[in-house]
Protein backbone atom coordinates (compact mmCIF):
# COMPACT_ATOMS: atom_id res chain seq x y z
CA UNK A 1 0.00 0.00 0.00
CA UNK A 2 1.47 3.33 -0.98
CA UNK A 3 0.19 6.80 -0.43
CA UNK A 4 2.28 9.63 0.76
CA UNK A 5 1.02 12.39 3.00
CA UNK A 6 0.29 15.78 1.52
CA UNK A 7 3.22 18.10 2.04
CA UNK A 8 2.96 20.39 5.03
CA UNK A 9 2.07 23.97 4.04
CA UNK A 10 5.02 25.76 5.61
CA UNK A 11 3.57 29.20 4.81
CA UNK A 12 0.48 28.34 6.82
CA UNK A 13 2.37 26.73 9.68
CA UNK A 14 4.48 29.01 11.88
CA UNK A 15 8.14 29.53 10.97
CA UNK A 16 10.85 28.32 13.34
CA UNK A 17 12.30 31.75 14.08
CA UNK A 18 9.79 34.21 15.53
CA UNK A 19 11.73 36.89 17.47
CA UNK A 20 8.64 38.27 19.22
CA UNK A 21 8.41 34.86 20.93
CA UNK A 22 11.78 35.09 22.63
CA UNK A 23 12.28 31.39 23.33
CA UNK A 24 12.45 30.71 19.59
CA UNK A 25 15.64 32.77 19.17
CA UNK A 26 18.10 30.08 20.28
CA UNK A 27 15.87 27.10 19.54
CA UNK A 28 15.04 27.64 15.87
CA UNK A 29 17.00 25.73 13.23
CA UNK A 30 18.56 28.13 10.72
CA UNK A 31 19.09 25.80 7.75
CA UNK A 32 16.40 24.83 5.29
CA UNK A 33 14.51 21.65 6.12
CA UNK A 34 15.24 18.63 3.95
CA UNK A 35 12.12 17.66 2.02
CA UNK A 36 11.36 14.18 0.79
CA UNK A 37 8.20 12.19 0.11
CA UNK A 38 6.93 10.31 3.15
CA UNK A 39 8.10 6.70 3.33
CA UNK A 40 7.13 3.75 5.52
CA UNK A 41 8.85 5.31 8.52
CA UNK A 42 6.50 8.29 8.37
CA UNK A 43 3.36 6.56 7.06
CA UNK A 44 3.21 4.09 9.93
CA UNK A 45 2.44 4.91 13.54
CA UNK A 46 1.94 3.11 16.83
CA UNK A 47 -1.58 1.95 17.70
CA UNK A 48 -3.11 2.97 21.01
CA UNK A 49 -6.03 0.78 22.01
CA UNK A 50 -9.01 1.96 24.02
CA UNK A 51 -7.88 -0.52 26.68
CA UNK A 52 -5.19 1.90 27.86
CA UNK A 53 -7.86 4.35 28.99
CA UNK A 54 -9.27 4.63 32.48
CA UNK A 55 -12.87 5.81 32.93
CA UNK A 56 -11.83 9.30 34.09
CA UNK A 57 -8.90 9.90 31.75
CA UNK A 58 -10.89 12.50 29.78
CA UNK A 59 -12.46 14.10 32.86
CA UNK A 60 -10.00 16.63 34.28
CA UNK A 61 -12.60 17.78 36.80
CA UNK A 62 -12.43 14.42 38.56
CA UNK A 63 -9.29 12.55 37.44
CA UNK A 64 -7.05 14.12 40.09
CA UNK A 65 -9.73 14.91 42.68
CA UNK A 66 -10.18 13.37 46.09
CA UNK A 67 -13.19 11.13 46.59
CA UNK A 68 -16.31 13.27 46.62
CA UNK A 69 -14.49 16.45 45.56
CA UNK A 70 -13.85 18.15 42.23
CA UNK A 71 -11.61 20.77 40.64
CA UNK A 72 -12.46 24.44 41.16
CA UNK A 73 -13.39 26.67 38.24
CA UNK A 74 -15.91 27.10 35.43
CA UNK A 75 -17.02 23.64 34.36
CA UNK A 76 -16.75 23.11 30.60
CA UNK A 77 -17.09 20.40 27.99
CA UNK A 78 -14.56 20.62 25.14
CA UNK A 79 -15.54 18.51 22.17
CA UNK A 80 -15.12 18.21 18.45
CA UNK A 81 -13.83 15.98 15.71
CA UNK A 82 -10.37 15.07 14.55
CA UNK A 83 -10.36 15.18 10.75
CA UNK A 84 -7.75 14.83 8.06
CA UNK A 85 -7.29 17.29 5.21
CA UNK A 86 -9.43 15.06 3.02
CA UNK A 87 -12.34 15.67 5.41
CA UNK A 88 -12.39 12.18 6.87
CA UNK A 89 -12.73 11.57 10.58
CA UNK A 90 -9.53 10.16 12.07
CA UNK A 91 -10.53 7.28 14.32
CA UNK A 92 -8.44 5.61 16.99
CA UNK A 93 -6.24 8.67 17.42
CA UNK A 94 -4.68 9.43 20.77
CA UNK A 95 -5.43 12.96 22.01
CA UNK A 96 -3.62 14.15 25.12
CA UNK A 97 -4.23 17.53 26.73
CA UNK A 98 -2.73 19.64 29.50
CA UNK A 99 -3.58 23.01 30.95
CA UNK A 100 -3.28 25.46 33.82
CA UNK A 101 -5.92 25.53 36.54
CA UNK A 102 -8.68 28.09 37.05
CA UNK A 103 -6.10 30.50 38.52
CA UNK A 104 -3.64 30.10 35.64
CA UNK A 105 -1.23 27.85 37.57
CA UNK A 106 0.30 24.62 36.23
CA UNK A 107 1.10 21.61 38.39
CA UNK A 108 4.81 21.50 37.47
CA UNK A 109 8.04 21.82 39.43
CA UNK A 110 9.33 24.60 37.17
CA UNK A 111 6.13 26.65 37.51
CA UNK A 112 6.60 29.86 39.51
CA UNK A 113 3.34 31.76 39.08
CA UNK A 114 1.84 32.95 42.40
CA UNK A 115 -1.68 31.68 41.70
CA UNK A 116 -2.42 28.71 43.99
CA UNK A 117 -2.50 25.06 43.06
CA UNK A 118 -5.87 23.35 43.24
CA UNK A 119 -5.28 20.08 45.11
CA UNK A 120 -8.09 18.49 43.10
CA UNK A 121 -6.74 19.46 39.69
CA UNK A 122 -3.87 17.65 37.93
CA UNK A 123 -4.22 19.36 34.59
CA UNK A 124 -3.84 16.43 32.21
CA UNK A 125 -6.27 14.28 30.28
CA UNK A 126 -6.34 11.90 27.35
CA UNK A 127 -8.77 10.11 25.10
CA UNK A 128 -8.95 8.13 21.86
CA UNK A 129 -11.15 9.32 19.02
CA UNK A 130 -14.26 7.39 18.09
CA UNK A 131 -15.11 5.90 14.67
CA UNK A 132 -15.97 9.32 13.22
CA UNK A 133 -13.05 11.11 14.86
CA UNK A 134 -15.15 12.53 17.70
CA UNK A 135 -13.62 13.32 21.09
CA UNK A 136 -14.57 15.11 24.27
CA UNK A 137 -13.05 16.28 27.52
CA UNK A 138 -14.67 17.56 30.68
CA UNK A 139 -12.50 20.13 32.39
CA UNK A 140 -12.43 23.53 34.05
CA UNK A 141 -11.76 26.66 32.04
CA UNK A 142 -8.12 27.66 32.60
CA UNK A 143 -7.19 31.27 33.35
CA UNK A 144 -4.74 33.46 31.43
CA UNK A 145 -1.27 33.61 32.96
CA UNK A 146 1.85 35.77 32.58
CA UNK A 147 5.05 34.41 31.08
CA UNK A 148 8.61 35.71 30.78
CA UNK A 149 9.15 37.09 27.29
CA UNK A 150 10.86 40.41 27.90
CA UNK A 151 7.69 42.43 28.48
CA UNK A 152 4.30 42.33 30.14
CA UNK A 153 3.18 39.23 28.27
CA UNK A 154 0.16 37.11 29.10
CA UNK A 155 -1.13 33.94 27.53
CA UNK A 156 -4.78 33.81 26.56
CA UNK A 157 -6.63 31.03 28.35
CA UNK A 158 -5.68 27.87 26.45
CA UNK A 159 -5.53 24.10 26.47
CA UNK A 160 -2.56 22.27 24.94
CA UNK A 161 -3.33 19.30 22.67
CA UNK A 162 -1.04 16.53 21.46
CA UNK A 163 -2.40 14.60 18.48
CA UNK A 164 -1.34 11.14 17.39
CA UNK A 165 -2.92 10.16 14.09
CA UNK A 166 -2.40 7.14 11.85
CA UNK A 167 1.02 8.06 10.51
CA UNK A 168 4.00 9.55 12.30
CA UNK A 169 4.00 12.31 9.65
CA UNK A 170 0.72 13.55 11.17
CA UNK A 171 2.23 14.10 14.62
CA UNK A 172 1.14 17.51 15.88
CA UNK A 173 1.02 19.60 19.04
CA UNK A 174 -1.17 22.68 19.19
CA UNK A 175 -3.15 24.90 21.56
CA UNK A 176 -6.85 25.73 21.76
CA UNK A 177 -8.07 29.22 22.67
CA UNK A 178 -11.49 30.48 23.75
CA UNK A 179 -13.74 32.65 21.63
CA UNK A 180 -13.82 36.24 22.86
CA UNK A 181 -10.62 36.20 24.91
CA UNK A 182 -9.13 39.73 24.67
CA UNK A 183 -5.60 38.32 25.00
CA UNK A 184 -5.86 36.47 21.68
CA UNK A 185 -4.61 39.37 19.48
CA UNK A 186 -1.91 40.30 22.03
CA UNK A 187 -0.14 36.98 22.60
CA UNK A 188 3.35 36.59 21.06
CA UNK A 189 3.06 32.79 21.08
CA UNK A 190 -0.24 32.75 19.22
CA UNK A 191 1.20 35.62 17.17
CA UNK A 192 3.61 33.23 15.42
CA UNK A 193 0.51 32.18 13.45
CA UNK A 194 0.24 34.99 10.92
CA UNK A 195 -3.00 34.27 9.10
CA UNK A 196 -6.18 35.43 10.87
CA UNK A 197 -7.98 32.34 9.59
CA UNK A 198 -5.27 30.22 11.23
CA UNK A 199 -5.88 32.03 14.52
CA UNK A 200 -9.59 31.38 14.06
CA UNK A 201 -8.83 27.68 13.47
CA UNK A 202 -7.28 27.56 16.94
CA UNK A 203 -10.24 29.29 18.62
CA UNK A 204 -12.99 27.16 20.14
CA UNK A 205 -16.56 28.42 19.86
CA UNK A 206 -19.22 28.39 22.53
CA UNK A 207 -21.60 25.57 21.63
CA UNK A 208 -24.95 26.03 23.33
CA UNK A 209 -26.31 22.84 21.76
CA UNK A 210 -23.91 20.68 23.74
CA UNK A 211 -24.03 22.85 26.84
CA UNK A 212 -25.41 20.74 29.69
CA UNK A 213 -28.30 22.38 31.51
CA UNK A 214 -27.38 23.49 35.04
CA UNK A 215 -24.00 21.77 34.73
CA UNK A 216 -21.42 22.93 32.18
CA UNK A 217 -20.98 25.09 29.10
CA UNK A 218 -19.63 23.47 25.94
CA UNK A 219 -16.95 24.62 23.50
CA UNK A 220 -16.51 23.08 20.08
CA UNK A 221 -13.03 22.61 18.63
CA UNK A 222 -12.29 20.57 15.50
CA UNK A 223 -8.71 19.71 14.57
CA UNK A 224 -7.25 18.72 11.20
CA UNK A 225 -4.30 16.42 10.57
CA UNK A 226 -2.41 16.03 7.30
CA UNK A 227 -4.26 14.14 4.59
CA UNK A 228 -3.08 11.63 2.04
CA UNK A 229 -2.62 12.00 -1.67
CA UNK A 230 -5.86 10.98 -3.28
CA UNK A 231 -4.42 7.97 -5.08
CA UNK A 232 -4.21 6.33 -1.68
CA UNK A 233 -7.98 6.09 -1.40
CA UNK A 234 -8.42 4.49 -4.80
CA UNK A 235 -6.46 1.51 -3.52
CA UNK A 236 -7.96 1.48 -0.06
CA UNK A 237 -10.55 -1.09 0.76
CA UNK A 238 -13.87 0.23 1.97
CA UNK A 239 -14.02 0.66 5.70
CA UNK A 240 -10.29 0.56 6.32
CA UNK B 1 -10.48 17.23 -4.01
CA UNK B 2 -10.50 20.35 -1.90
CA UNK B 3 -8.23 20.13 1.09
CA UNK B 4 -8.81 21.67 4.47
CA UNK B 5 -5.79 23.34 6.03
CA UNK B 6 -3.92 21.41 8.69
CA UNK B 7 -4.44 22.71 12.22
CA UNK B 8 -1.67 25.23 12.92
CA UNK B 9 1.05 23.99 15.22
CA UNK B 10 1.78 25.75 18.49
CA UNK B 11 4.73 25.25 20.81
CA UNK B 12 4.52 22.41 23.30
CA UNK B 13 5.64 24.97 25.90
CA UNK B 14 7.63 24.32 29.06
CA UNK B 15 5.03 22.04 30.65
CA UNK B 16 4.50 19.46 27.89
CA UNK B 17 5.40 16.81 30.47
CA UNK B 18 2.13 17.35 32.33
CA UNK B 19 0.25 16.09 29.30
CA UNK B 20 2.67 13.58 27.77
CA UNK B 21 4.77 12.23 30.65
CA UNK B 22 2.67 13.16 33.69
CA UNK B 23 4.14 10.49 35.94
CA UNK B 24 7.68 11.66 35.18
CA UNK B 25 6.55 15.19 36.06
CA UNK B 26 5.16 14.09 39.42
CA UNK B 27 1.49 13.52 38.60
CA UNK B 28 0.65 9.92 39.41
CA UNK B 29 -2.02 8.98 36.87
CA UNK B 30 -2.83 6.54 34.03
CA UNK B 31 -0.89 3.67 35.66
CA UNK B 32 2.30 4.93 34.06
CA UNK B 33 3.52 7.04 31.14
CA UNK B 34 2.99 5.96 27.54
CA UNK B 35 6.24 5.25 25.72
CA UNK B 36 8.27 4.88 28.92
CA UNK B 37 9.15 1.33 27.90
CA UNK B 38 9.44 0.12 24.33
CA UNK B 39 9.44 -3.56 25.23
CA UNK B 40 6.75 -5.80 26.71
CA UNK B 41 8.86 -8.98 26.90
CA UNK B 42 11.97 -10.55 25.40
CA UNK B 43 12.68 -8.86 22.07
CA UNK B 44 14.28 -10.10 18.87
CA UNK B 45 17.56 -8.65 17.66
CA UNK B 46 20.25 -6.51 19.22
CA UNK B 47 19.19 -4.50 22.24
CA UNK B 48 20.72 -1.03 22.32
CA UNK B 49 20.58 2.12 24.39
CA UNK B 50 20.28 5.45 22.63
CA UNK B 51 21.45 8.44 24.65
CA UNK B 52 21.73 12.10 23.82
CA UNK B 53 21.21 15.74 24.65
CA UNK B 54 19.46 18.53 22.75
CA UNK B 55 21.48 21.76 22.61
CA UNK B 56 20.24 25.24 21.74
CA UNK B 57 22.21 27.81 19.72
CA UNK B 58 24.15 28.87 22.79
CA UNK B 59 25.23 25.33 23.58
CA UNK B 60 22.85 25.04 26.52
CA UNK B 61 21.10 21.68 26.98
CA UNK B 62 17.32 21.76 26.71
CA UNK B 63 15.98 20.57 30.05
CA UNK B 64 12.32 20.94 29.09
CA UNK B 65 12.10 19.04 25.80
CA UNK B 66 10.09 15.98 24.88
CA UNK B 67 11.51 13.45 22.43
CA UNK B 68 9.68 10.67 20.64
CA UNK B 69 11.21 7.93 18.52
CA UNK B 70 9.52 5.57 16.07
CA UNK B 71 11.24 2.67 14.37
CA UNK B 72 11.01 -0.76 12.82
CA UNK B 73 11.83 -3.90 14.77
CA UNK B 74 14.99 -5.94 14.21
CA UNK B 75 13.44 -7.49 11.09
CA UNK B 76 12.51 -4.11 9.58
CA UNK B 77 8.78 -4.36 10.40
CA UNK B 78 6.66 -1.69 12.08
CA UNK B 79 4.21 -2.40 14.89
CA UNK B 80 1.52 -0.41 13.04
CA UNK B 81 -1.96 -0.82 11.61
CA UNK B 82 -0.43 0.33 8.30
CA UNK B 83 2.23 -2.40 8.22
CA UNK B 84 1.25 -4.81 5.44
CA UNK B 85 4.56 -6.65 4.88
CA UNK B 86 4.39 -8.95 7.90
CA UNK B 87 3.88 -9.12 11.62
CA UNK B 88 6.29 -7.20 13.84
CA UNK B 89 7.91 -8.51 17.01
CA UNK B 90 4.99 -8.83 19.46
CA UNK B 91 7.18 -7.75 22.37
CA UNK B 92 8.50 -4.59 20.74
CA UNK B 93 6.35 -1.44 20.46
CA UNK B 94 8.68 0.50 18.18
CA UNK B 95 7.67 3.76 19.84
CA UNK B 96 9.27 5.53 22.76
CA UNK B 97 8.77 8.84 24.47
CA UNK B 98 11.10 10.55 26.92
CA UNK B 99 11.30 13.88 28.66
CA UNK B 100 14.80 15.27 28.77
CA UNK B 101 16.22 15.20 32.29
CA UNK B 102 15.17 18.37 34.12
CA UNK B 103 18.69 18.74 35.59
CA UNK B 104 21.10 17.49 32.92
CA UNK B 105 19.02 17.65 29.75
CA UNK B 106 19.93 14.07 28.84
CA UNK B 107 17.53 11.57 27.32
CA UNK B 108 17.73 7.80 26.98
CA UNK B 109 15.83 5.10 25.10
CA UNK B 110 16.28 1.37 25.66
CA UNK B 111 15.39 -0.11 22.30
CA UNK B 112 16.60 -2.50 19.60
CA UNK B 113 18.70 -1.87 16.53
CA UNK B 114 16.16 -1.52 13.73
CA UNK B 115 16.31 -3.65 10.63
CA UNK B 116 16.38 -2.08 7.16
CA UNK B 117 13.18 -0.70 5.63
CA UNK B 118 12.62 -0.18 1.89
CA UNK B 119 12.57 3.19 0.16
CA UNK B 120 10.07 4.06 -2.60
CA UNK B 121 12.14 2.32 -5.27
CA UNK B 122 12.41 -0.87 -3.25
CA UNK B 123 16.03 -0.25 -2.34
CA UNK B 124 16.76 -0.81 1.34
CA UNK B 125 17.44 2.25 3.41
CA UNK B 126 20.13 2.14 6.05
CA UNK B 127 18.75 1.20 9.48
CA UNK B 128 17.38 4.30 11.15
CA UNK B 129 15.12 5.61 13.88
CA UNK B 130 12.67 8.45 13.26
CA UNK B 131 12.89 11.17 15.91
CA UNK B 132 10.55 14.04 16.77
CA UNK B 133 11.46 16.88 19.13
CA UNK B 134 9.15 19.41 20.77
CA UNK B 135 9.84 22.02 23.45
CA UNK B 136 9.26 25.58 24.55
CA UNK B 137 10.53 27.84 21.76
CA UNK B 138 9.94 25.24 19.04
CA UNK B 139 6.89 26.40 17.08
CA UNK B 140 6.45 23.18 15.13
CA UNK B 141 7.83 19.75 16.03
CA UNK B 142 11.19 18.89 14.48
CA UNK B 143 11.57 15.62 12.57
CA UNK B 144 14.93 13.98 12.06
CA UNK B 145 16.48 10.52 11.84
CA UNK B 146 19.07 8.62 13.81
CA UNK B 147 21.43 6.43 11.76
CA UNK B 148 24.25 4.28 13.17
CA UNK B 149 27.94 4.80 12.49
CA UNK B 150 28.66 1.07 12.19
CA UNK B 151 26.30 0.53 9.21
CA UNK B 152 27.94 0.34 5.78
CA UNK B 153 24.52 0.92 4.19
CA UNK B 154 24.79 4.57 5.25
CA UNK B 155 26.95 5.17 2.16
CA UNK B 156 24.04 4.46 -0.19
CA UNK B 157 21.08 5.56 1.92
CA UNK B 158 18.62 7.68 -0.14
CA UNK B 159 18.30 10.35 2.56
CA UNK B 160 21.90 10.55 3.76
CA UNK B 161 23.22 10.83 0.21
CA UNK B 162 21.00 13.79 -0.73
CA UNK B 163 22.09 16.03 2.15
CA UNK B 164 23.98 19.15 1.10
CA UNK B 165 26.64 19.96 1.96
CA UNK B 166 27.44 16.25 2.40
CA UNK B 167 29.34 16.77 5.63
CA UNK B 168 26.05 17.70 7.35
CA UNK B 169 24.97 14.05 7.01
CA UNK B 170 27.24 13.36 9.97
CA UNK B 171 24.71 15.16 12.20
CA UNK B 172 22.31 12.23 11.69
CA UNK B 173 24.74 9.50 12.66
CA UNK B 174 24.80 8.15 16.21
CA UNK B 175 28.25 7.37 17.56
CA UNK B 176 29.08 4.08 19.20
CA UNK B 177 29.61 4.63 22.90
CA UNK B 178 30.11 1.98 25.57
CA UNK B 179 28.94 -1.56 24.89
CA UNK B 180 25.52 -1.67 23.26
CA UNK B 181 24.94 2.06 23.41
CA UNK B 182 24.94 4.91 20.94
CA UNK B 183 25.24 8.64 21.49
CA UNK B 184 23.11 11.04 19.43
CA UNK B 185 23.26 14.73 20.27
CA UNK B 186 20.97 17.22 18.60
CA UNK B 187 22.00 20.79 17.87
CA UNK B 188 19.13 23.16 17.09
CA UNK B 189 21.52 25.81 15.76
CA UNK B 190 25.20 26.47 15.17
CA UNK B 191 28.00 24.94 13.10
CA UNK B 192 26.79 21.42 13.96
CA UNK B 193 23.09 22.11 13.40
CA UNK B 194 21.26 18.82 12.97
CA UNK B 195 19.55 18.21 9.64
CA UNK B 196 15.79 18.45 10.19
CA UNK B 197 13.16 17.22 7.76
CA UNK B 198 10.07 18.58 6.09
CA UNK B 199 8.19 15.32 5.85
FE1 LIG C 1 0.36 26.82 28.49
Amino acid sequence: MTGSYLPRDRDWQPPALTPSYRSSLARSPQSALLSFPTSLSEETSPVFGHDILGPLDNDLILNHAAEGESAIGPRILVHGRLLDQNGRGVSGALIECWQANAGGRYRHKNEGYIAPLDPNFGGCGRTITGPDGAYQFKTIQPAPYPFPNGGNDWRPAHIHFSLFGQGFAQRLITQMYFEGDPHIPLCPILGVVKDQSAVDALTARLDMERTIHMDMRAFKFDMVLRGRNQTYFENLKDGM
Amino acid sequence: MSQAPETPSQTAGPYVHIGCTPNASGIAIYQGDLGASMKTGPVQGQEITLRGTVFDGEGTPLRDALIEIWQADAAGLFRSANETRGVADPNFLGWGRAATDMTTGGFQFDTVKPGPVPWHDGQMQAPHITMWIVARGINIGLHTRVYFEDETANATDPILTQITPPNRAATLIAKKADAGSYQFDIHLQGPNETVFFDI
